[in-house]
């Protein structure tokens, strides 16, 4: 099966039944990447380019290590270190990148439609590893697929969605996505961080952090975006921490099987405690397994070979038989 | 030069008649019915409304310092495409319009290259810094009609303040472009919803609204007129209205794109809808009309901005903000406001020739024997799609490629000189 698209830009371009092709896709790689060899033929032959325009470890190496998995061939690209620090422009980067045969770009920009710009101008598959304050795609697709993994349906779970709502790609594209699948995020945050007209994008904005997490399902906290800032729109840290973090009291109004999610990395003590980052519902490191598995997933449905011939023929074997990967 | 205009329909702000027109010697030497002439040329127009030269009280030349986007003589000539006989050139050039010595450049090279008459706008504070008052005397002597820091707002009212006394001492008219920079928060597009959506930051109505009351109240304190600049929102006509009302000596102005385009124009991260102050909703496109009808906004200028094809074409965030506007702005006011109508063909004349060229407070804006043959001919019946590729201007970053819109200018006269015939350029 197929999801009939050159890139990924954003959870809003996919319907429910791609996302529900991804995640299911992506449960089958999750059983290679727990395997004891993780190297398959999907992308063999396959260039993958990463390029990031903003510092990230998790992202990257996620993205990096999928590729692998994947069989291709990557090749991380150190902005800095390039000629964009020459001044060379994003469109020129990408027709460079292109000219040299790249299959898939994995782009991540600190402004929002870079993803948008670049795609129009390569025939590679793009695929958005965060854009400004717009989408981080990949990140809702494993957010989804580890609620997914504990409830087995999106449907009508309530995911209460904590912090700097205003900077969050991650929480743009979980309400999408969340929305898209049926279930109910609710947000909250300091005044100050909250985006214009949020609730029409389906989130209700909840009036104080207890209504927010009362009776939640997945409780997420979202990193405060220290470097994004560039004013301060709340006194403290520790102000924040007070009257915005997710403790075990407040969590305590959660269900009691409640997930407690976050994207990473975690300010300790400021948006969580530990107790909690570390806590019995905690499915952070989860999250991490998860997306290397949903970005292989996407890997595969972009670029993966259709038919399994080639990947026969030649001398790797594949740690699992051939048919439990199609679906 | 003897040029016979015949067969077309005259529109002032007063009248729309049948009349034929008589240019020598670049004066309107005759304006009657159907009478015959021994001339040079006969332009027949076939039905096409004769109007007095447009005058846009809101343009920029990019001349000095600018010149891969536009220049003087490119950006006459684009607005003689448009119809304009006058444009006032605002002072955001580099160097900056804020002394005698830029102004007599603008001036003298308009006087060489230009195709139409350019009247240069002086800055308000030197090098649009908000903070010195720039030396608006000797930029009167050299030839402005005006003053405005556009594109920056003077964000210091004791500054701002101080400017209009000083410029009414030189009856210079005090041109305001309204925007709080600070609440403006680095916003790329209308606040809202969609600037939401697409993780854009947004600039909220209450930067305009708030700066548009503070220049009123200033007028109204310190009694100095006021006009401002490119209204966009519905609570700015309503603040204006509501001053109009109390007596403040405010005229106002809007451009095309606030009554034809909203916010959507930025879906997919288009940068040609990129603009400031940005599209807004439907409900500030009506209450624009509403305004332009019951003459709270006075005028319709273009903000012709033109930037080069590289500074469009990279992320949203760094693409620079502007639209060319001379070579739509009449057939895209004719279409949204006269067409449905919403005004007649002689208001949209006030609104774009005769008003502005009052307000600038220069000879223009008639068509009356014995007055400068800067004269309009615009056939209101062709249908077509805008191209934007055609553009005479050098920049063709328009967000209206492709759009229908009924009217074509197909004829400018400027000084008894005929600078587009046929729809085409004649010099």
């Amino acid at each position: 099966m197929n999801i009939n698209k050159k890139d990924i830009l954003g959870i809003a371009e996919l319907s429910r039944e791609e996302i529900t092709t991804i995640l299911d896709t992506a449960a089958v790689m999750k059983k290679i990447i727990q395997g004891d060899n993780k190297k398959t033929n999907y992308l063999r032959g396959k260039t993958v380019l990463i390029l990031f325009y903003e510092n990230s470890t998790r992202t990257r190496v996620s993205f990096e290590l999928a590729a692998k998995y994947m069989g291709a061939d990557t090749i991380n690209i150190n902005v800095s270190a390039s000629s964009v620090a020459k001044g060379e422009t994003l469109v020129d980067t990408g027709k460079t990148l292109n000219s040299m045969g790249a299959d898939v770009i994995v782009i991540r920009h600190g402004m929002s439609g870079a993803p948008h710009l670049l795609a129009k101008h390569v025939n590679a598959s793009v695929i958005n590893a965060g854009d400004g304050m717009h989408e981080h795609p990949t990140q809702a697709l494993l957010d989804m697929f580890t609620i997914r993994e504990y409830y087995k349906t999106l449907n009508g779970l309530k995911v209460a969605i904590i912090g700097d709502i205003f900077h969050s790609r991650v929480a743009r594209s979980n309400i999408i996505g969340l929305v898209e699948m049926g279930a109910k995020p609710v947000i909250f945050g300091p005044s100050t961080l909250m985006p214009s007209e949020i609730e029409k994008m389906g989130a209700e904005i909840a009036p104080t952090i207890n209504d927010a997490i009362r009776e939640a399902d997945v409780v997420m906290g979202l990193r405060m975006q220290l470097e994004r800032q560039k004013s301060a729109l709340f006194p403290s840290k520790s102000e924040y921490a007070k009257f915005f973090g997710i403790n075990h009291a407040n969590l305590s109004l959660a269900k009691k099987h409640s997930l407690w999610m976050h994207p990473g990395p975690v300010n300790r003590g400021v948006e969580m405690t530990s107790g909690v980052i570390d806590g019995i519902n905690s499915v952070i490191n989860e999250q991490v397994t998860n997306g290397v598995a949903v970005r292989m997933a996407l890997l595969y449905l972009l670029a993966g070979r259709e038919s399994c011939r080639d990947v026969k023929q030649r001398a790797n074997i594949i740690s699992l038989p051939v048919q439990e990967v199609y679906v | 030069m003897k040029i016979l205009i015949r067969n077309g329909i005259v529109v002032t702000d007063e009248y729309e008649k049948s009349l034929d027109v008589l240019i020598e010697d670049g004066v309107i030497s005759r304006i009657a019915e159907n009478f015959t002439a021994d001339v040079d040329i006969v332009l027949d127009v076939e039905g096409s409304y004769v109007l007095p030269g447009l005058v846009d009280a809101h343009c920029h030349l990019r001349d000095p310092g600018y010149e891969y986007k536009e220049d003087i003589a490119s950006g006459t000539r684009s607005a003689a495409m448009g119809g304009f006989t006058s444009v006032a050139c605002m002072p955001n050039t580099n160097p900056t319009a804020d002394n005698k010595t830029v102004i007599r450049y603008i001036i003298d090279k308009a006087g060489r290259e230009g195709v139409v008459h350019v009247f240069p706008i002086g800055a308000m504070t030197k090098g649009l810094k908000g903070e010195e008052l720039s030396e608006m005397g000797e930029m009167k002597e050299a030839g402005i009609v005006g003053v405005s820091d556009d594109g920056c707002c003077v964000e210091n009212a004791s500054v701002m303040k101080k400017v209009m006394l000083y410029a009414k001492m030189f009856g210079l008219p005090v041109i305001c472009h309204c925007e709080d920079s600070k609440l403006a928060e680095e916003g790329v597009m209308n606040e809202g919803e969609l600037s939401t959506r697409m993780g854009l930051r947004g600039k909220s109505k209450a930067a305009e609204e708030i700066m548009i009351a503070r220049d009123i109240i200033l007028s109204q304190r310190f009694d100095v007129p006021v006009h401002i600049c490119h209204v966009s929102t519905a609570l700015g006509v309503e603040i204006i209205r509501k001053a109009k009302r109390n007596g403040v000596k405010v005229t106002a102005e809007t451009c095309p794109h606030y009554f034809t385009l909203t916010e959507r124009a930025c879906e997919g991260y288009n940068t040609l809808a990129k603009v400031n102050p940005p599209l807004r909703n439907e409900e500030d496109i009506e209450a624009i009309i509403q305004g332009l009808c019951d003459g709270t906004i006075d005028i319709i200028a273009t903000d012709h901005a033109p930037h080069h094809i590289d500074e469009k074409n990279v992320e949203f965030d760094k693409a620079a903000s502007g639209l060319v506007g001379f070579e739509t702005a009449l057939p895209l006011s004719y279409t949204a406001l006269v067409k449905p109508g919403h005004m007649s063909m002689s208001e949209l004349v006030r609104k774009m020739s005769v008003k502005p060229a009052e307000i600038l407070k220069i000879d223009k804006g008639k068509l009356v024997e014995g007055k400068m043959a800067d004269i309009t001919v615009f056939n209101p019946n062709t249908e077509y799609t805008i191209d934007t590729d055609k553009f005479v201007s050098k920049s063709k970053n328009s967000p209206f490629h492709g759009f229908h819109v009924s009217g074509r200018v197909i004829a400018t006269i400027v000084n008894g000189r005929i600078v587009v015939k046929d729809g085409k350029l004649a010099v």
